[in-house]
């Protein structure tokens, strides 16, 4: 059974996850396989370009934030996916090295009108560097199963 | 890759296709996105999903990799023609990111993108902004996936 459902994650509420390191190795990885665009592959064919040296997919940004949450607390719960991304905002770059934290806040809750097992949350997250330097946000919904469903009318 | 200033809202152009297999769902999930619906197929049938389905990030992160490579072709056919090379990105985010279908194992994706606004950069004078709304659809026809996304791209020089 999970541990988490739609009520655990009420307006306010704010949880931090990670850090993780995010190495040069795994950066150009990523980017090579989904990404192949000199900024993210090669430190010299970067440092010409607007990001000023070698950063992060700003795919991989959100694949390691998934990733991040996924271990800090969607696979502990009733997760039943997301309908999408609201928006995501690549504000600085992720460089090799960097140690990172997800700061996720609860925006709104609401339950589903047409599902009564089901709740909708809607979050912020924000990618941190060591020194608290949000580099991403992300606002998302996520579909959560509910511990009492709504009694059918 | 056009000019900024060839660039017409309503342009559309093909990204290109591809094909979901259970491995690549599988282990991009179990990187990424490791649900038991991504990377278990029994769990996956007991789901509300009814069957294995990729990552949503996975479905998207696809539509980069296929943008990446539709851009370097029309890169090297503009070389080829002995036309400059127009730079483009990078990306200040995205939005109205919508999963509408689950991708199941053997679906086939096709990815388009239409030019849906384009204005001038205030802080990069040499460059535009092109904003697209990109769609993937099933072999069925379902549409899939869809992203709105702006991109830096380079302007004429004699213009600027």
């Amino acid at each position: 059974m999970p541990k988490l459902h739609w009520e655990d994650f009420q307006p306010g509420a704010v949880a931090i996850y990670g850090p993780r390191l995010v190495t040069r190795e795994e950066i150009v990885a990523f980017a090579a396989e989904f990404d192949p665009q000199p900024m993210h592959l090669d430190e010299a064919a970067a440092s010409a370009t607007m990001l000023g040296g070698l950063g992060a997919s700003g795919w991989h940004t959100c694949c390691l934030l998934m990733r991040m949450i996924a271990d800090g607390y969607v696979l502990d719960s009733s997760s039943m996916g997301s309908p999408g991304i609201d928006e995501v905002r690549w504000l600085k770059p992720l460089r090799p090295g960097t140690n990172i934290r997800i700061r996720a806040t609860v925006l709104e809750s609401r339950p589903s009108n047409s599902r009564p097992e089901m709740g909708l949350t809607k979050f912020l997250f924000e990618v941190l560097d060591e020194a608290g330097s949000c580099l991403t946000t992300m606002i998302t919904t996520s579909m959560l199963g509910r511990r009492q469903p709504e009694p059918r009318p | 890759m056009k000019y900024f200033e060839e660039i017409q809202v309503g342009d559309t152009f093909a990204v290109g296709r591809h094909t979901f297999t259970a491995d690549e769902i599988k282990a991009f999930a179990q990187r990424f996105d490791p649900q038991l619906f991504h990377i278990d197929e029994t769990a996956a049938e007991r789901s509300h999903f009814g069957a294995l389905c990729a990552s949503g990030w996975h479905t998207a992160v696809v539509w980069m990799r296929l943008m990446v490579d539709h851009r370097r072709g029309l890169i090297e056919a503009a070389r080829a023609r002995g036309e400059p090379a127009v730079g483009i990105g990078p990306a200040l985010g995205f939005r109205e990111l919508k999963w509408l279908k689950p991708v199941y194992v053997g679906d086939t994706i096709e990815y388009q993108s239409e030019v849906v606004e384009t204005r001038v950069s205030n802080s990069r004078p040499g460059s535009g902004l092109m904003t697209i709304r990109s769609t993937g659809v099933n072999q069925n026809g379902e549409p899939v996936i869809s992203l709105v996304s702006t991109t830096f791209v380079e302007r004429r020089p004699e213009v600027t």
